[in-house]
């Protein structure tokens, strides 16, 4: 056993090993049958490639992915993520919109490049509605009491209905050249999405380890009981947790829609609530609660799509690749499950000692 | 005699009151559109949500055992795929029924052993069911089918005269779902497997503690699940007489707050069949009210059903609380 650092056996138990493992793994996969995909070229001065692509596509998730981090750690799950990037995207692009209501859009207003609120004020709308949301889901499930998959599911079935009430039942297509900087630009060569995430990110951070408030959610997640008992409001560290994830899902539907120049109130940010259970729980955190980590959750967020822009690669038509997705879930499942845990630890703990006893 | 009444209604009471609602909103709805009072709308009822019927009746028994199904709506559209390529290739309907619901058991089984055996989240194995049976639906079709076949055309297409209404009538699947309510509500009320499943519900370990057979009846719930979900997918194609993977988008959502409209409780062992039909009429009624009106427009129906899950679950927590005080 001497022959394991302290710091190799603490990596191996922490919570990253598992998602970095699993994404190494996809990765020499990559290396191995298309080794075009690490490729990274110089096209008009950004920087250009499959990996590039993956962290670009995959920002949104990892936005939401962090946001659902903390709703699990306290032993919730936020359901309604995918509706609140339709009402954030919704608000957004509405405000943009020259031609409001049934008016025609004509040729005019495309060439006008114009917007109809300045800029700062829509991205402050989009955020608004995301939180707002994420109060509501909060107060449902704090102040309210009801289990936090019945109270996001109102949202859920409701907030599709509610964004399409915003657009009017319109598809709305943003022309404003500004606004589809979050998704589009760069900046020294990296995409902007990158930026944003990593700011969340540090936001994220910041809150959960250099205030209490991260110990508080894992302890509310942990035990409730406890945790009311050490006087600690559980109310509002879950509000604070919720308000925080429609944030997150507002800030990846301000990505979103401008990635696309435009909000479908209907198919924008579709399954993503599916896909940030799927990488929070890739990264490690369990959905009863108690310890989580940031990191690992947008590690799994990476993982997911370097999966999808990997069997893109391999040309799998996009809606077969919804099978291939389940897959990859079965596999998570499978690695993830106590019983080949407890298989893998053992065969590495017996290595280990082996090879300690013929030293 | 009074007292027995009282009894009846407190320990119904989350059913009653989904009944109730029901009858309030039809109501309502027959006092603003008098041709919403005709019983023809009613029995339309039961031909527009057959299949959203069939697939909430196996969710509810999933629920019951604190489970979920999120893989309702991706069965239906697989279910729908499949049958109409096979029937396309030339295979009688008699063999490809059966099949199907074979591959509905056999689905439900394999996502049972997965959540028992492995003991992952319901929520994630039944969420990589849903992917894998989209996906699937798309492998074998990327456009819709149309599906020709002779008994599938008589099912469709036959009307059922309803005795004493005039001119009301139903189609044969339209039948289908209240035969299974029955089933399943004696499964559930009365024979041993049902007492397990809300016995499972209420609080798992105890049930394995007193001896029943957790693991053969959580998996058999699944499977039950998956059985519905396909005899559901057979209405649908049946219906809608084509096949394709985009079918039933966000189902599983309208099932989910049907079986919780009906007062069924997602935390498990409290809840009841009776009460999802009426989840799921409430539901269908809402959405003919819209389309009685015909200027509100189709996402008014999403927020109207939003909006009623709210208003059930505060009536359920009142109810709940009450309880616990008293």
């Amino acid at each position: 056993m001497k022959n394991n650092t302290p710091l190799v056996k603490r990596f191996r138990q922490s919570q990253l090993f598992w998602p970095l493992i699993a994404l190494s793994l996809l990765l020499i996969v990559d290396a191995i049958f298309a080794p075009n995909f690490f490729k990274i070229g110089i096209v008009q001065g950004h920087l250009y490639g499959n990996l590039i692509d993956v962290v670009n596509n995959a920002a949104p998730l990892m936005l939401v992915a962090i946001g659902m981090t903390l709703v699990i750690a306290t032993a919730g799950v936020d359901l309604s993520v995918g509706a609140v990037i339709a009402i954030s995207a919704a608000m957004g692009t509405v405000l943009i919109n020259p031609a409001l209501g049934n008016e025609l859009i004509t040729n005019d207003i495309l060439a006008a490049n114009a917007t109809n609120t300045p800029l700062w004020l829509v991205v402050v709308a989009n955020l608004a509605a995301g939180t707002l949301c994420g109060v509501w889901n909060g107060f449902l499930v704090s102040r309210g009491k009801i289990q936090p998959m019945v109270a996001t599911l109102i949202l859920m079935v409701a907030g599709r209905g509610i964004a399409q009430l915003i657009t009017n039942g319109q598809i709305m297509t943003v022309y404003y050249k500004p606004y589809w900087w979050f998704g589009n630009g760069f900046i020294l060569g990296l995409p902007v999405s990158m930026y944003i995430v990593a700011i969340v990110f540090v936001l994220a951070w910041l809150l959960i380890r250099k205030t209490s408030i991260g110990l508080f959610i894992e302890i509310v997640g942990t035990n409730s009981r406890a945790a009311y008992y050490s006087g600690i409001s559980e109310k509002n560290v879950k509000l604070i947790a919720y308000t925080f994830c429609g944030f997150c899902s507002a800030v990846a539907g301000l990505i979103l829609s401008s990635y696309i120049h435009g909000c479908d109130a209907n198919n924008i940010g579709l399954l993503y609530e599916l896909d940030a259970i799927l990488a929070v729980v890739i990264g490690g955190t369990l959905m009863s609660g108690g310890r989580f980590s940031l990191l690992a959750s947008v590690i799994g967020a990476l993982i997911i799509w370097t999966f999808t822009i990997t069997m893109y690669t391999f040309g799998v038509p996009a809606n077969a690749l919804l099978a291939g997705r389940a897959v990859l879930v079965l596999i998570v499942i499978l690695l993830y499950s106590d019983y080949s845990r407890r298989l893998i630890n053992r065969l590495i703990e017996r290595k280990g000692q082996t090879h300690g006893a013929t030293n | 005699m009074v007292q027995r009444i009282k009894t009846f209604i407190s320990g119904n009471a989350p059913l009653l009151t989904t009944i109730v609602i029901f009858i309030i909103v039809y109501i309502i709805g027959g006092q603003l559109y008098p041709s919403m009072q005709k019983p023809q709308v009613f029995f339309n009822l039961f031909i527009n949500n057959a299949s959203l019927l069939i697939i909430s009746i196996g969710l509810t028994t999933v629920i019951l055992t604190k489970g979920i199904d999120l893989s309702v709506a991706g069965v239906i559209a697989m279910i729908s795929a499949a049958s109409a390529a096979l029937l396309k290739a030339g295979w009688s309907a008699g063999v490809v029924i059966p099949l199907m619901l074979l591959i509905g058991i056999a689905f439900g089984f394999i996502m049972g052993c997965i959540i028992h055996y492995l003991k992952v989240e319901p929520f994630i194995v039944t969420l990589m069911g849903l992917f894998f049976a989209r996906g699937m639906a798309y492998i074998i079709t990327l456009s819709s089918l149309t599906i020709t076949n002779d008994t599938y055309r008589y099912l469709a297409l036959t009307k059922l005269h309803i005795p004493f209404f005039k001119s009301a009538y139903l189609y044969i699947p339209s039948l289908i779902g209240p035969i299974l309510l029955l089933v399943t509500f004696y499964l559930l009320k009365y024979t041993r497997f049902g007492r397990t499943v809300y016995a499972i519900g209420n609080n798992e370990q105890s049930a394995c503690l007193m001896g029943l057979p957790v693991a053969r009846t959580k998996i058999i719930v699944y499977s039950y699940g998956g059985l519905c979900s396909a005899i559901g997918g057979i209405v649908f194609s049946i219906s809608l007489l084509s096949g394709y993977g985009g079918y039933a988008p966000g189902m599983e959502l309208d099932a989910i707050a049907s079986v919780v409209i009906g007062g069924t409780l997602l935390s498990g062992g409290v809840g009841n069949v009776i009460g999802t039909l009426f989840g799921v009429l409430i539901n269908g009624t809402i959405v003919s009210i819209l389309q009685f009106n015909g200027t509100l427009s189709s996402w008014w129906t999403r927020i109207g059903v939003g909006l009623l899950t709210l208003i059930f679950i505060g009536i359920q927590s009142l109810f709940y609380m009450r309880k616990k005080h008293s």
